[in-house]
């Protein structure tokens, strides 16, 4: 046991020394570690509670659902529906390629579109969630969930989406959303929305998208290293603030009356139906439209592409984008602003044979055999060219400019959506600004006092026209909104401003009605089928040629060439309550479009009256005039029959 | 052979120290393995109970190391050594294989990893051979035998695959060649020629997962996900725990396992992240402790052995404490080195408490003849 050798002295201090620098070099170690913790741990001691707060905490947002909307007694147009998203939390994803490989197998998209997605929202920071699968179905949300664990960083989120009545009632009128796009997240109305927001992008979501918009909530989940929720930090949660309610002005019966008619007639246009007191829109339409529950859950390429590529434009509002000629429904502009220039009075009469000239070129009227002798309100009644001419040629196109204008035509109407276009009433000072040739010249008028030429309009600019003709002079605002509900019950909003107030004579004023209510209820009215006994229902019809005689015999498709038709209304003649316009795009007559203007109009006059409402048209209900006149002017152009 | 009043000269305050140490690690492989169930409640993983278990064998080891006089264990370090590389190359011909290594040779309910026995049995094959030499290590065709004592396990080790453990067998090594005289010239030398070696060991010896953890390591961001993720982790860990720490059970980072396998490399993280610098500098101030009394347990030793032993043993133990601490605040490469008492794993901890039974044993015995 004590066969081992004791240590000499002179080893043993060469020994002491040797342990000495070990515990040297120990201790200087182990201050070194201590002033490295001491660094991490006191100094840095923020930085790096920050971001182990980052690592376990996650804030997932609450989307808020937007208010609804409900029409003038209070029935819900537009609600909410739960959906389901399948979203990639980027910062949990271990291996993305296998993941999105495999979330593709899962769920039968493709994955390129995945990465496209993913693509797209690259800069934003990896704990926010990027949506891969909107309104995801069941079976994709099961089948994820299924496979949870070989898909790190995959979450389905519960969101309110939007639910619409559907393709076929008033789309435009509603709009659609959609995620914020980029360019939109630049601009300073969307300050404070993040990416990823679903927005509204046309209509009524687009106009009042703030109000509809309210707040999302946020919550707070701890997580652990692959992402799966530990617990939720309830004092950090903060729910979501479900957006206003807006009543609208709508009349959801008007509504469905507008629909039901373009429906039966099978033709596409606009509709715009108001309140001529107060601007109130009951009704509007344009068609064809699109259906925006596909957008509400996320619209596929295709179907935007086709929405984006159709000829018939059905992303195009025509009620606020469509320009078109007015047609004869000018004619009231022209012979107001003959009686206020004191140019004519409601006796003037003319002598119309058909056609007549001006200035060394014959005008036709559209009767061929000719009126006869026609007063104002006769001239209306029957739409007679010839009388127009004649008071348009002696009021000049200025004159007439300024009556259109201050009646609503060739101006915005102001109503509370996006994106509405201007239309026109050329005058002298447009012309000289707006066109090489520059100077007016006085036939140019001739075309001008019947609706054709350059005068354009909307169909709503066409309705306030209406409406400012029914009210007396009151160029009343559109609008929409009726009321907000904040939480607390309904705040009614107040009526905008009219646009502008002119004071013409009622007597005069009366010479006209007298004209549009003979349309619908004389002898020889151009929209006799439009009447409803006891409603004193006063319109005019208006057709607007698509194509020259000429230019029509040249070519060779009919189908896309066919006069628009429209039909511009009040009722009842005296303290009328209802106004509006009804166009038919193609639609050959105007007759037509009074089919379907009379089935409105029985339906807003039912209701009041508490009656039953008339159920919907059928095609026959509306006897529709399919004849082509076209055809018989191009058939007569062919053979040099210049009419 | 243990004579009463060896009992007296057992040093009691290096051993309550080791215990102490043992018992914080438990506390905080109680607190990573703990299980928060839904309902609130929760309780620890199955690795607490195991590591008790290996603690009270570890303290059978360590009377056992403590008891039998450590010079006739010296005596018979030949046989020792012979038995530890059996072990080992048993353990690469049949051990069981875990974690895409082999390492552990299964005993009933518990896996032996041999390569933990290793720095004890070269410490006294080490000692023994210089301590025994006349001319201690000043001789260079000695330095070379003593040398292959430690190359042949180390290899062995390494090939299991296990860098971190067999890398552990150089301080050891140097420890005991160093006290032993060897020339601090030569010293130089073999640095030098370490640094030479290196390139061509990038080159050919290391894997590339290895390579990988190296420059991880200069550059952590380079690969947040994959390498330098366990890196940017422990930091946040050591970081977020501040001066005062999260208190026990209330550390994110280990609980929600950001910090892969935290009971068993990064267990300092952890005790950084729930006790803060306070309670990094009392287990820093522990280690020490440990490390300073068991050199005095050498400067005290009768015979060179002894000191050796103990020089040897020290050596690799804070050779090991020192790369562990420094790599649970991403201060060093991550490599599979274990912080002695305190990390999860029975066959560490029972050869720890086996090597300080011997370091007591030195020093009881530093009387007798």
């Amino acid at each position: 046991m004590s066969n081992t050798t004791p240590i000499n002295p002179d080893d043993r201090r060469h020994l002491a020394f040797r342990l000495s620098v070990i515990q040297y070099v120990v201790v200087g170690a182990f201050s070194l570690l201590a002033v490295g913790f001491w660094v991490f741990q006191v100094a840095q001691h923020q930085k790096f509670q920050v971001m182990a707060e980052n690592n376990h905490t996650r804030r997932l947002p609450l989307p808020a659902p937007r208010g609804q909307l409900v029409d003038r007694y209070g029935t819900i147009l537009v609600d909410n529906q739960n959906t389901y998203n399948i979203a990639l939390v980027r910062e949990q994803t271990k291996n993305l390629d296998e993941t999105l490989q495999l979330l593709a197998e899962a769920t039968g998209v493709s994955e390129d579109a995945l990465r496209e997605t993913i693509a797209r929202r690259r800069r934003e920071p990896s704990y926010r969630p990027i949506v891969l699968i909107e309104n995801a179905s069941f079976a994709q949300v099961a089948a994820v969930r299924v496979r949870q664990w070989e898909l790190p960083g995959i979450i389905d989120q519960r969101v309110p989406a939007r639910k619409y009545p559907g393709s076929d009632l008033a789309a435009h009128l509603f709009g659609y959303v959609s995620e914020i796009s980029e360019t939109q997240l630049a601009r300073t109305e969307y300050a404070g929305i993040e990416p990823g927001t679903m927005i509204g992008q046309a209509g009524v979501e687009q106009a009042y998208n703030k109000l509809l918009m309210g707040a999302d909530g946020e919550r707070t989940v701890v997580v652990n290293s692959v992402g799966r929720e530990i617990h939720e930090v309830d004092k950090a949660k903060r729910d979501p603030l479900e957006g206003r309610r807006l009543q609208l002005t709508i009349d959801a019966d008007v509504q469905k009356a507008i629909e039901d008619g373009f429906n039966a007639s099978g033709f596409n246009g606009a509709a715009v139906v108001l309140d001529p007191r107060n601007g109130e829109v009951l009704g509007f339409t344009s068609r064809p439209a699109y259906d925006p529950n596909a957008f509400a859950g996320g619209i596929d390429r295709a179907t935007w592409a086709a929405l984006n590529t159709d000829d018939l434009k059905p992303l195009q509002n025509r009620a606020l984008q469509g320009r078109y000629s007015p047609g004869s429904t000018f004619k009231m502009a022209v012979g107001l602003a003959g009686l206020e220039e004191g140019v004519i009075n409601p006796s003037f009469s003319v002598f119309c044979a058909g056609g007549a000239n001006f200035y060394g070129r014959r005008f036709a009227c559209w009767k061929k055999g000719g009126h006869g002798t026609v007063d104002l309100r006769h001239a209306i009644e029957q739409s007679c060219d010839v009388y127009f001419y004649t008071v348009g040629n002696m009021l000049g196109v200025d004159r007439i400019h300024k009556w259109a204008t201050l009646f609503g035509l060739g101006v915005k109407s102001n109503i509370d959506l996006p994106n509405e276009l201007q239309g026109l009433v050329p005058s002298t000072e447009w012309k000289e600004k707006n066109t090489k040739e520059k100077k007016w010249y006085a036939g140019e008028t001739i075309s001008v006092a019947i609706g054709q030429g350059q005068v354009s309009v909307t169909p709503v600019s066409l309705a306030v026209y209406t409406a400012t003709l029914a009210n007396g002079g009151t160029r009343v605002t559109p609008h929409l909104l009726k009321a907000v509900d904040e939480g607390n019950g309904w705040k009614t909003m107040p009526t905008p401003e009219p646009q502008s107030k002119v004071d013409v004579s009622m007597e005069k004023l009366q010479a006209i009605r007298d004209g549009m209510w003979l349309v619908v209820n004389g002898g020889s009215g151009t929209a006799r089928r439009a009447a409803i006994p006891g409603k004193d229902v006063c319109g005019k019809t208006g057709t607007a040629q698509v194509i020259s005689n000429q230019g029509r015999a040249a070519a060779r498709t009919t189908k896309n060439l066919r006069d628009h038709g429209m039909f511009t209304f009040f009722a009842p003649r005296d303290n009328p309550e209802i106004a509006g316009v009804v166009f038919l795009e193609h639609g050959i007559h105007s007759a037509n479009a009074a089919s379907v203007a009379r089935h409105v109009l029985a339906t807003y006059f039912a209701k009041k009256d508490g009656q039953p409402l008339p159920p919907p048209p059928t095609t026959e209900d509306l006897k529709l005039d399919l004849s082509d006149p076209l055809a018989r002017r191009a058939a007569a152009a062919a053979t040099g029959d210049h009419n | 052979m243990f004579e009463r009043r060896l009992f007296f000269h057992v040093d009691w305050l290096l051993l309550a120290a080791i215990l102490a140490t043992a018992a914080i690690g438990i506390a905080m492989i109680y607190s990573t393995t703990y299980v928060t169930l839904p309902d609130g409640s929760g309780h620890a993983g199955p690795q607490v109970r195991t590591q008790v278990y290996a603690l009270i064998i570890g303290l059978v080891a360590l009377v056992i190391c403590l008891t039998v006089d450590y010079r006739m264990l010296a005596e018979h370090s030949l046989v020792l050594y012979g038995g530890l590389l059996l072990l080992l190359l048993f353990v690469l011909v049949k051990g069981s294989t875990q974690m895409g290594a082999q390492r552990w040779i299964p005993l009933g309910p518990f896996n032996l990893q041999p390569s933990e026995f290793g720095r004890m049995t070269v410490a006294l094959i080490l000692a023994m051979y210089f301590g025994e030499n006349r001319r201690g290590a000043r001789n260079t065709s000695d330095l070379a035998i003593g040398g292959m004592f430690t190359v042949v396990p180390l290899l062995l080790i390494a090939k299991q695959p296990d860098l971190g453990t067999a890398v552990t067998l150089l301080p050891v090594f140097l420890g005991v060649a160093y006290l032993a005289g060897l020339r601090v010239k030569l010293l130089g030398v073999i640095a030098l020629v370490a640094v030479l070696i290196a390139p061509v060991a990038w080159q050919f010896a290391l894997k590339d997962y290895q390579k990988n953890r190296i420059t991880t390591f200069l550059d952590p961001e380079k690969d947040p996900r994959g390498d330098g993720y366990q890196q940017i982790q422990a930091r946040i860990t050591v970081g977020s725990g501040g001066l005062r720490g999260k208190g026990f059970l209330g550390g994110t980072q280990g609980q929600y396992k950001f910090l892969p396998v935290a009971h068993n490399d990064f267990i300092f993280s952890v005790l950084a992240e729930e006790q803060g610098f306070l309670g990094v500098l009392v287990v820093l101030g522990l280690y020490l402790f440990v490390i300073v009394r068991s050199l005095e347990a050498a400067r005290l030793s009768k015979d060179r052995v002894g000191a050796y032993l103990v020089g040897g043993i020290i050596a690799g133990f804070s050779f090991q404490v020192i790369y562990n601490v420094a790599m649970s605040a991403g201060l060093a490469p991550v490599k599979g080195i274990t912080l002695p008492l305190m990390s999860y794993g029975g066959s560490s901890i029972i050869a720890s408490l086996a090597s300080f039974g011997l370091i007591l044993n030195v020093r009881m015995r530093r009387f007798t003849n």
